[in-house]
């Protein structure tokens, strides 16, 4: 089959238009598929907590990680903050639970939510009429050791059952030995959930708690008991929050120097290498579209240092045309026609572009490998980029040159 | 045409002085490290146009108790940066309130907290990135090399660019050292991403000089010395290895310049990076290259 450079050539650049169209904020992908702005971008909080695992069996570590990933990331849900990230990390040895969540107001608040368990505990009500008055007790939601999704068996209400440990058994026993006929209040973070009378002293350690509960909101106490309840108590040992505005600040920047530095790279193509220039800008604007479409694609989470390295590939782009130019005008000093010098450039240039780009692609896995999630960003940015460069440099630059140079040059042979 | 085989000594001493002196600053002033090597806070925020730096230096001094807290302000942004020992959760907010209450307009910009069990581990992970991406460029370039026979082996090829890479890393690492020691420019988790980036770009030029190298050996052995093969070829790539280099300084030039303050001294050291990079793939490779078949031939 005859390759027909004309037609490739086409279906590149169709595919470039559409991949700008679908790239372009505003454009049509915008609604089906928006950009994935990282934190530094959008604003926002990067906690990492340290999971302290001493307690636990090694064989049990995995599922206390999930659960504690699980709960944590309910809470986090509470918060309404859009697509809220939580996942495990390792840091050599220990374990660690990353919490990501995008443009929060109260970060204080939240960062409250996630790491302590629910501030529960039962006060003694004295008084009656206007003037009630609750009186703190020693039984707190420290001495819960477990709680339960249970149901009313008469009325089916949806109830919590707490179980205390020994030393919260007896304090609980103790309290509603002291309370008989009275009313016992139960505040959960401070508000009072359920003022129930007591009717006889409890053993056992075990309690009700009959709030106004749907399913869901007795679930979700449940599961924050219990969370509180894991063996693997949780430290904040890094913390990143980056306001809106600054985030806004930073996208407009590194978009604004990313473009004056594609105009700087073209303008020196232009004047270097003239007519040969014209090609290599084309193709650079070809490589960004694909580029800018193939992270879309994938999802890349575009953060601050992944635009950075983004934009290191546009400088690095336009080297392997670099190669072929220098080589091309090599060949056509040596007395070569306009289209073999072409063909011989781009063979002679390949070897070369090939293993500099491979070096480039080395340093991105490894990178990778290494790295925290902000350095991730840059990899793997930096591994795309060099991928579709090497695509575009020798595809598209090469079709570009046979279609304009070498077409032209039959015609003046003929 | 330059003569770079014969004026080797100069060429080579030049960059061995320079290597020299980053290895020493790096030895004897060591790096002032991050907040991610180290541990710590830092922490930006905006205040009302008439506060002073000395007025926030005080609080922090005697309201709030953080004796080594370094600020700095920027001017042109109302922005205050503050650098303390590792601050707590609870510390950050009741410092927050403690501002807001005595300066009004207090608007937080960013606020980065790392506890000191993470840069160590951070510290162990970066040494081993370059290690890695050391030897692994290096034993790339020697297996990409491996059709070339007589009279270089590619395995020198390959030592030779782990010699050229450890140049282009150390110079800008002494820098940072030195700017670490007499100013207060510190090294975090970017300055060991710049250098691992310098390395694997650095290498695209030498390799360059190599492949043009491997193809006049094979044109003109018979004819030319050795010397003679490597001078014409480095002088003959000359113009690309600059040129490539130079498109990715306008791009480091625009991002130092138009781009964000955060990434200034990650720009900084990828564009000294691959300046250097410019020096070793000209003068520092091939002379090595040469040198090396030189007394092993001998």
């Amino acid at each position: 089959m005859q390759r027909n450079p004309g037609f490739l050539l086409s279906l590149i650049v169709i595919v470039a238009v559409f991949s700008a169209a679908f790239a372009y904020p505003s454009g049509f992908g915008a609604k089906n598929l928006p950009w994935r702005l990282g934190l530094d971008l959008v604003g926002g909080s990067h906690l990492v907590y340290q999971v302290d695992l001493s307690n636990i069996a090694s064989g049990d570590r995995d599922s206390v990680l999930n659960g504690l990933r699980d709960v944590i990331e309910r809470r986090v849900n509470l918060f309404g903050v859009s697509e809220p990230q939580v996942y495990i990390g390792k840091s050599g040895e220990q374990s660690e639970l990353i919490v990501e969540l995008a443009g929060i107001k109260d970060i204080g608040q939240a960062i409250q939510q996630i790491g302590t368990t629910p501030l529960l505990d039962f006060r003694e009500v004295e008084g009656t009429g206007t003037s009630t008055q609750f009186i703190q007790t020693n039984l707190t939601g420290r001495y819960i050791t477990g709680a339960q999704l249970t149901f009313d068996p008469t009325t089916n209400a949806p109830q919590v059952s707490i179980t205390f440990n020994d030393e919260g058994g007896k304090i609980f026993e103790e309290l509603t030995a002291a309370n008989i006929g009275k009313p016992v209040a139960i505040f959960l973070d401070g508000q009072p959930i359920e003022i129930p009378t007591v009717q006889e002293k409890i053993s056992g350690g075990k309690a009700q708690i009959t709030g106004r509960f749907t399913v869901d909101t007795a679930r979700l106490l449940v599961e924050r008991f219990n969370a509180g309840a894991l063996p693997a108590p949780v430290t904040l040992i890094d913390q990143q929050t980056i306001s809106p505005s600054l985030g806004i600040n930073f996208l407009n920047k590194i978009i604004i120097a990313g473009l004056i530095g594609t105009l700087l790279v073209i303008l020196f193509m232009l004047i270097y290498y003239r007519r040969l220039g014209i090609f290599a800008g084309a193709a650079l604007f070809i490589y960004i579209a694909l580029t800018l479409g193939v992270f879309k694609l994938i999802g890349v989470t575009m953060t601050l240092a992944g635009l950075a390295g983004f934009i290191l590939t546009i400088g690095m782009a336009v080297d392997a045309n670099i190669l072929v130019f220098e080589r091309i005008k090599e060949e056509l000093k040596k007395g070569l026609s306009r289209a073999a010098a072409v063909h011989e450039g781009f063979r002679h240039a390949w070897p070369s572009i090939r293993d500099s780009n491979t070096s480039t692609i080395i340093t991105a896995v490894i990178l990778y490998f290494f790295a925290t999630s902000f350095v991730q960003g840059f990899a793997l940015t930096l591994l795309i980029g060099v991928a579709v460069s090497l695509f575009s440099a020798i595809t598209t630059t090469r079709l570009l040159l046979e279609v304009f140079v070498e077409k032209k040059n039959e015609i003046t042979h003929a | 045409m330059l003569n770079i085989i014969g004026k080797r000594k100069i060429y080579l001493g030049v960059a061995g002085l320079l290597v020299g002196i980053g290895i020493l600053a790096v030895a004897f002033f060591g790096f002032r490290q991050g907040i991610d090597f180290t541990g710590g806070t830092l922490w930006q925020f905006k205040l009302s146009p008439e506060v002073t730096m000395e007025q926030v230096q005080s609080t922090f001094q005697t309201d709030l108790k953080i004796e080594d807290a370094r600020i700095t302000y920027d001017a042109k942004s109302q922005t205050f940066f503050v650098r303390t020992p590792n601050l707590g959760e609870a510390e950050h907010q009741s410092f927050a309130t403690a501002l807001k209450t005595k300066y009004g307009a207090f608007e937080e910009q960013s606020f980065q907290s790392i506890g000191p069990s993470v840069g160590a581990d951070l510290k162990q992970k970066s040494i081993l990135a370059l290690i890695f991406v050391l030897v692994g460029i290096s034993l790339y370039i020697a297996f990409a090399f491996r059709k070339v026979y007589q009279p270089v082996s590619s395995w020198k090829y390959g030592f030779v660019t782990l010699f050229t890479l450890f140049h282009d890393v150390a110079i800008p690492a002494g820098l940072l050292a030195i700017l670490g020691h007499f100013g207060t420019i510190e090294i975090d988790t970017n300055f060991i991403v710049a250098l691992l980036v310098v390395m694997g770009f650095s290498v695209h030029d030498t390799i360059v000089v190599f492949d043009r190298i491997r193809e006049n050996l094979l044109l003109s052995r018979m004819k030319k010395s050795f010397g003679e093969i490597v001078n014409e070829s480095v002088n003959q790539t000359l113009a690309r290895s600059i040129n490539t280099s130079l498109t990715l300084i306008l791009v480091l030039l625009a991002l130092l310049f138009a781009g964000p303050a955060n990434l200034h001294y990650f720009i900084l050291t990828l564009l000294v990076g691959v300046t250097t990079g410019i020096y070793s793939s000209i003068f520092v490779a091939s002379p090595l290259l040469y040198i090396w078949q030189k007394s092993s031939s001998r």
